[in-house]
């Protein structure tokens, strides 16, 4: 039995390398490389220490920015993942406290990393059918908004029934921000892009609303109530170490996402409807009905990511404009090139950078802005291939449109 | 003499590819020099190396004698080339003087445009080589055939010597073919040298005045109108006999399978495309439909397999009122359709050859369980099928955009002939396919035919439609002019209908079907 299990286990392993390397990850990596690169220059070029060392002389100059860009980046590093010394000897002495603070970093980490997984498969799913959801943000506030309020108005249920109601609310209220536009888009053509953001600032001015009327705390201003205990998701760890089962759940919808649409017929119909509508309508493929269906649930997952922040993490709503989750999300599923398990991948790279660089500016005071800076190039190199094919000197993938292929007669050319 | 244009040791690579190997091609002045290979022998990467959008790997190009360093088309045109895509380039909302000026525009003082003197140019270019062209006309107006020729005045306005024509005659009636040779004779006529290519044996006969074979990026034959034969050309271009003639019995027809009674199709901005039309297709007969390009054949098809809805009239399919079906009911009804624009209908071309092999049955028994996929059946499904329609494809897991453009249309036809089907909807089941090709889903057709299955056939190679249809359906404008009797129907006659014209003889015919169907 257990070795049944085990071979299981290699067998989705390799499933799972299979399907990265299929999406061509060395071009990935070295897209983030020279993102890398790029941002540090930019870091040390707008810090002014840098320029008084190149005023005194050159190569001052060029090792204070060397030393410069080594500190951003190993705190960034250790911000996100934590100081490995700390990490190994914490090992080995056993002390509760000094295990706890030394792997803080690698667990908060992985909190964030939580939303944008759920965001990032919920903007692929989308994409893989052709449609361009933009209203993740909004999904989620939805999601979380409503899914504080089963939190907080269900009182006395027991967790088993509690969570998973919540979250169901939480996972509705996102489908309905999705369904809207989805709607919209199979019935009377208007363009989903615009739906979906204009979904987003009904979303956030109406959870705004909520949290300073209706939902708002007797007792404490611009803030929603506590949600019950019961309501809470399990947490693995004692706090302040806040990861919680809202990993898992993300993993496992990652997963699903995956099997559903590269194993099954409704998959097959998302993948088709996205590539080529009018061969999906030839096969018959009723592609207005999965126009709707990609964009409701789409909007369902983006709206599970709210709920699971706010049963996991937050436990009430505050007033706050955006956590750009919904966004950063669209640049996480298309690093990921719309493939669900890879989107664990680039979420864990968003979510590490974006944990890390808090860490980052408290340390070194360079500003949060540089990861997005970052971030901006990495996207930027992945959406202009030819770039990094230039500068690394990468063949084409495969055989462009210019190259002539077999012919009639299937001799090779 | 001296070669005009003299190409040496030509070769370019592509990846793995080898598109040109060392060819040599010498144009003499004031000669029709017809290339013919099938699709992606080379033909359309040598001319794209000679208009510079190429620069080959090896080998020189001399022009008059002098090398040409031919980085881009500029300097093709500078040198005297000029090149008649096969998609014309010009821009429909433009009068004709815009479109020849538009990159090389005479400018008065003030920089204003001297239009009048291009006009005049225009005209004078048309009268010279009798192109009957108005200066003044929008593009939009003129017929394909006018356009091309507009396309020819662009080229001649720049002054270019030597005119390379891709494919020119694949969108033309045959009248407008025979007018498109004249024209070439005055070209050659006034000095021009023409280099033409194509994979139509019976035009190179015609016009050409030398005739170079490539296969596989090498040059495999030369000869002339004279002294070759269609057979030896076709084998040359292949590599192996070819059977031209499609052999075929005469038909056998059984019960109705389709019946169109008077059909109405309107397009979105509601104009009318099919007009009013009656037919009826048998079980074990071909009805080709005829017509040039854009009378309603697209539209029919669309609307007979469900993409398209019928705004009056009744489609019935093997007994059963399909005229509201959607394409998969028509589908399940047991109707298999080769559409015309294969690339964006019938096939999603970044997924692999295999799951295109299930398009449209994917979600039967025995490719999916409930809701799973059988990745395993999918698998050995096309396995056999790429093995019983020749499918030339490294895998059956490639993505179906890596096939030449003939081992996707065996795809679609695979796929399509795979299934028990009752009637074939084909729309240009081999545009742009070569020989080899062509001869295969041919030979194809006729076997479903003899199997017992209806076939619609829609053409606008009148040559194909005559070849295979039992009874040959003229359309134009969205209407059918007549069906007549495949045996006994002219080309000559056809090309009429085909432009609209309804001679007596035709009249006449059409009543002969007619009486001959009341009495069958």
């Amino acid at each position: 039995m257990k070795e049944k299990n085990h071979s299981e286990k290699k067998k989705f392993f390799s499933i799972f390398l299979e399907e990265i390397q299929k999406s061509s990850v060395t071009y990935i990596i070295l897209a983030i490389f020279t993102g890398l690169v790029l941002g540090g220059i930019i870091a040390a070029a707008t810090t002014q220490e840098i320029y008084e060392a190149f005023r005194e002389s050159f190569f001052g100059g060029i090792g204070e920015s060397l030393r410069f860009i080594w500190k951003t980046y190993s705190s960034l590093f250790t911000g996100s993942f934590g100081n490995p010394s700390k990490m190994i000897s914490s090992l080995f002495s056993g002390d509760r406290n000094a295990l706890r603070s030394a792997y803080k970093p690698f667990l908060e980490s992985l909190v964030v990393t939580t939303p944008y997984l759920l965001t990032g498969v919920a903007v692929a799913l989308g994409f893989q059918a052709g449609v361009f959801n933009i209203g993740g943000e909004g999904q989620l506030f939805m999601g979380s908004i409503m899914a504080g309020w089963a939190g907080w108005t269900f009182k006395g249920l027991p967790s088993i029934i509690h969570v998973p109601l919540a979250l169901l609310i939480g996972i509705l209220a996102g489908a309905l921000w999705g369904f809207i536009p989805g709607w919209l888009k199979a019935k009377t053509g208007s363009h989903e892009v615009i739906n979906t953001i204009m979904m987003n600032y009904i979303a956030f001015n109406l959870s705004q609303y909520l949290i300073i009327g209706p939902f708002q705390d007797p007792n404490e201003s611009f803030k929603t109530r506590f949600i019950e205990e019961s309501a809470r998701l399990f947490r693995f760890f004692q706090d302040p170490l806040r990861l919680h089962i809202g990993l898992f759940i993300a993993l496992a919808v990652a997963v699903i996402a995956w099997y559903v649409l590269y194993k099954t017929t409704w998959g097959f119909e998302f993948r088709i409807v996205g590539l080529n509508p009018s061969a999906s309508k030839y096969a018959g493929v009723n592609s207005s009905l999965i126009t709707i269906l990609a964009l409701t649930i789409s909007g369902a997952i983006a709206g599970l990511a709210g709920a699971v922040e706010m049963l996991g993490v937050n436990f009430r709503a505050v007033q706050s404009l955006t956590t750009g989750y919904g966004f950063d999300a669209i640049a996480i599923a298309l690093l990921a090139k719309n493939h669900p398990l890879v989107v664990i991948i680039t979420a864990m790279l968003f979510g590490f950078m974006r944990q890390g660089s808090r860490v980052m500016q408290i340390n070194t005071g360079i500003p949060i802005d540089i990861i997005s800076i970052l971030q901006g190039f990495i996207l930027f190199f992945i959406a202009a291939p030819a770039i990094i094919r230039t500068i690394y000197r990468l063949k084409e993938p495969k055989q462009g449109d210019l190259t002539p292929q077999m012919t009639g007669s299937g001799e090779k050319i | 003499m001296e070669p005009i244009l003299e190409l040496r040791g030509i070769t370019k690579r592509f990846p793995g590819v080898l598109a040109n190997d060392h060819i040599d091609l010498k144009l003499y002045k004031g000669e029709i020099l017809a290339l013919l290979g099938e699709n992606g022998a080379g033909k359309t990467t040598l001319m794209n190396i000679l208009y510079g959008l190429y620069t080959p790997d090896e080998g020189e190009i001399f022009v008059k004698g002098k090398r040409l360093d031919c980085q881009s088309p500029t300097d093709a045109i500078h040198a005297g080339i000029g090149m008649v895509h096969q998609h014309f380039m010009l821009i429909p909302v433009f009068d004709v003087t815009e479109n020849v000026m538009l990159g090389n525009e005479y400018i008065k003082s003030g920089g204003f445009l001297d239009k009048p003197k291009a006009a005049k140019q225009v005209l004078d270019i048309s009268k010279q080589y009798s192109l009957n062209i108005d200066p003044n006309a929008l593009i939009e107006d003129l017929p394909i055939g006018l356009q091309q020729r507009v396309e020819i005045i662009k080229i001649l306005f720049h002054d270019a010597e030597i005119l390379i024509m891709d494919e020119p005659s694949a969108v033309l009636t045959p009248q407008e073919v025979e007018e498109l040779f004249n024209i070439m004779d005055s070209l050659i006529a006034q000095g021009k040298s023409i280099i033409f290519i194509t994979h139509k044996l019976g035009e190179v006969m015609e016009c050409s005045d030398r005739i170079m074979v490539i296969r596989g990026g090498k040059v495999v034959g030369e000869s002339t109108p004279a002294e070759a034969d269609p057979e030896k050309l076709a084998a040359m271009m292949v590599g192996r006999a070819v059977e031209l003639k499609v052999e075929k019995e005469r038909s056998q027809p059984k019960e109705t399978v389709l019946e169109v009674e008077n059909l109405t199709v309107v397009n979105k901005n509601k104009k009318i495309e099919v007009d009013d039309i009656s037919f009826e297709v048998r079980a074990g007969e071909i009805l080709g439909i005829a017509g040039v390009q854009g009378n309603g054949q697209t539209e029919l098809v669309r609307c007979l397999t469900g993409l398209m809805k019928a705004k009056l009239g009744r489609i019935s399919i093997v007994g059963e009122d399909a005229t509201h079906f959607d394409p998969r009911k028509i589908t399940e009804l047991g109707v298999a359709h080769i559409p015309e624009d294969r690339q964006k209908d019938g096939l999603v071309l970044p997924i692999p050859v295999q799951d295109n092999l299930v398009l449209n049955t994917y979600y039967q028994e025995p490719f999916a369980k409930g809701i799973v996929l059988q990745p395993e059946i999918i698998h050995s499904n096309a396995k056999e099928l790429i093995n019983d329609f020749d499918i030339r494809t490294p895998s059956s897991t490639v993505p179906v955009s890596g096939l030449s453009g003939g081992n996707q249309q065996k795809v679609i036809v695979a796929r399509e002939f795979s299934r028990p089907i009752k009637l074939l909807i084909a729309a240009q089941p081999t545009r742009g396919l070569d020989v080899g090709s062509i001869e295969y889903i041919h030979r194809r057709i006729i076997e479903k035919r003899d199997e017992g299955c209806a076939i619609l056939l829609v053409s606008t190679e009148l040559d194909e439609v005559m070849q295979l249809a039992d009874r040959i359906a003229v359309m134009y404008r969205g209407k059918i002019l007549a069906i007549v009797d495949a045996e006994i129907a002219t080309k000559e006659e056809l090309g009429l209908l085909m432009a609209g014209i309804t001679t007596e003889i035709s009249d006449k015919k059409r009543r002969d079907t007619t009486v001959r169907e009341i009495v069958t």
